[in-house]
């Protein structure tokens, strides 16, 4: 097996405290193990994280850009969900 | 090239058999006029392109060609300053070295996985690299003759790829953006350690000025060829700009960016007190810019085209790397596979 062959895996990284796994980009490591070990040197390198998840990008299912339209159009027509789609007298506080 | 795409006559560069593949393989075959129209409507409105949108063919492999390009020169770059660490004048600047160089492969992989969203894979890339199929920056087929040129490359060097790379953080296509952000972040280190290490040479003995100085001469000429061919005359690119520019891969005509470079760099060097090798260096006040000489466009293809100092040696180099790290990666595996056994039979027991 060579570096060509070795899977690649999605690295999230948590900036700090508070803040949720962000995406910052992939690697090739031979296990998960490594994946993790490698995703340090290459994405905290300047202490831009305090927690890493390495994921494999073939375990990543996501929805499909060809249906974006059918896929999140069901909510386009629900405006209520807003606050902003009720109409209430201004001078009402805290609502 | 170096975050900058220009042709090159005779040029070979076929698309890569793009595997499918859940996240990052761009599904273009069915390329209708639908899908045209809405990839049209995001480049209009100035939105990123995302990996799995269906994009035009075209944009797809100018795209993996400028990406992997750009990151053969990051790792590429690392070897003509990895020629002074071991010779670096005090632990400080080793250390300093050795971070800047480091970065410098990171960046390379940054790029590498970027263009991997596209459906090519990095080891066929790096065959490329190693078959001269695909090029690199012509800055790094200069040699380092001295300590000074480390300053020289920090200074000249990335000073000219920060220039190229800051409008790369606008570029139409999001994961190419979001990896120049990253670079651009850490590139203005590299080049405030470049001119630090001028500063100081700059302020010492004779010798030193004078080694400060000739590392200036030598590489400022090739700095300015960093933003390729100019836009219009008989040197002219072969013309991937319009069209880059038309889908918002580049932002700035090669020119442009070399006169910001140009009026950005004058100043610094007269703070340096090092003069640099141009006698047509002038302010122009009616255009509010820097005039400066010709640049020797013969000398540029020539290296680019493999006929540089140091060629020949930086693409040797590379293959040597690799093939002679061939056994990292098979302890690597060898570890791996171990661990997983061990895995398995802790889950069997
Ligand atoms: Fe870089
Ligand atoms: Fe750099």
């Amino acid at each position: 097996m060579t570096s060509g062959t070795w899977p690649l895996w999605e690295v999230f990284v948590r900036a700090k405290r508070g803040l949720s796994h962000v995406h910052a980009g992939s690697l090739h490591a031979p296990d998960r193990e490594m994946a993790l070990r490698n995703a340090r040197d290459l994405y905290t390198r300047r202490q831009e994280g305090v927690s890493i998840w390495v994921v494999a990008s073939e375990d990543i299912t996501a929805s499909s850009p060809d249906e974006r339209d059918s896929f999140f159009d069901p909510a386009a027509d629900k405006v209520y969900r807003h606050p902003t789609f009720y109409d209430v007298p201004e001078d009402v506080e805290y609502l | 090239m170096y975050g900058n795409d220009f042709g090159q006559p005779g040029a070979t560069d076929s698309r890569a058999g793009a595997p499918p593949h859940p996240l990052n393989a761009a599904e273009t075959p069915d390329y209708t006029d639908a899908l045209a129209e809405y990839f049209d409507g995001l480049i209009e409105q100035d939105q990123r392109v995302e990996p799995r949108d269906a994009m035009p063919e075209a944009y797809r492999t100018t795209l993996i060609r400028q990406m992997a390009q750009h990151a053969h020169s990051e790792i590429i770059g690392m070897q003509p300053e990895a020629n002074w660490i071991t010779r670096a004048p005090s632990l400080r600047r080793k250390a300093i070295l050795m971070a800047k160089v480091q970065d410098e492969a990171g960046h390379g992989l940054y790029l590498y996985s970027a263009a991997e969203t596209l459906g090519v894979d990095r080891s066929e890339l790096l065959d490329k690299l190693h078959s001269g199929r695909q090029k690199y920056s012509s800055i790094f087929n200069y040699p380092t003759l001295t300590w000074a040129d480390a300053g020289a490359i920090g200074w000249l060097v990335d000073g000219a790829a920060i220039m190229n790379q800051v409008p790369l953080c606008r570029c139409s296509y999001g994961p190419y953006a979001r990896a120049m952000i990253r670079v651009c972040k850490e590139e203005s280190f590299h080049q405030r350690q470049g001119f630090e290490i001028l500063w100081v040479l700059a302020r010492g003995t004779k010798e030193q000025k004078a080694m400060a100085q000739d590392a200036a001469n030598r590489w400022w000429w090739p700095a300015l060829q960093m933003f390729g061919p100019p836009d219009t005359g008989e040197h002219a690119s072969t013309g991937h700009t319009a069209q880059s520019m038309a889908w918002g891969i580049k932002r700035f005509s090669n020119d442009d960016l070399r006169q910001k470079f140009v009026d950005m760099t004058v100043p610094q060097a007269q703070k340096l007190g090092i003069t640099l090798p141009d006698p047509d260096l002038a302010w122009n006040e009616e255009r509010g810019h820097w005039d400066f000489g010709a640049i020797d466009w013969d000398e540029f293809w020539r290296v680019l085209k493999g006929d540089g100092p140091c060629n020949e040696q930086r693409i040797r180099t590379r293959v040597e790397a690799h093939d002679e790290g061939a056994w990292v990666r098979e302890a690597a595996d060898a570890y791996a596979a171990k661990q997983a056994a061990r895995h398995e039979q802790g889950a069997v027991a």
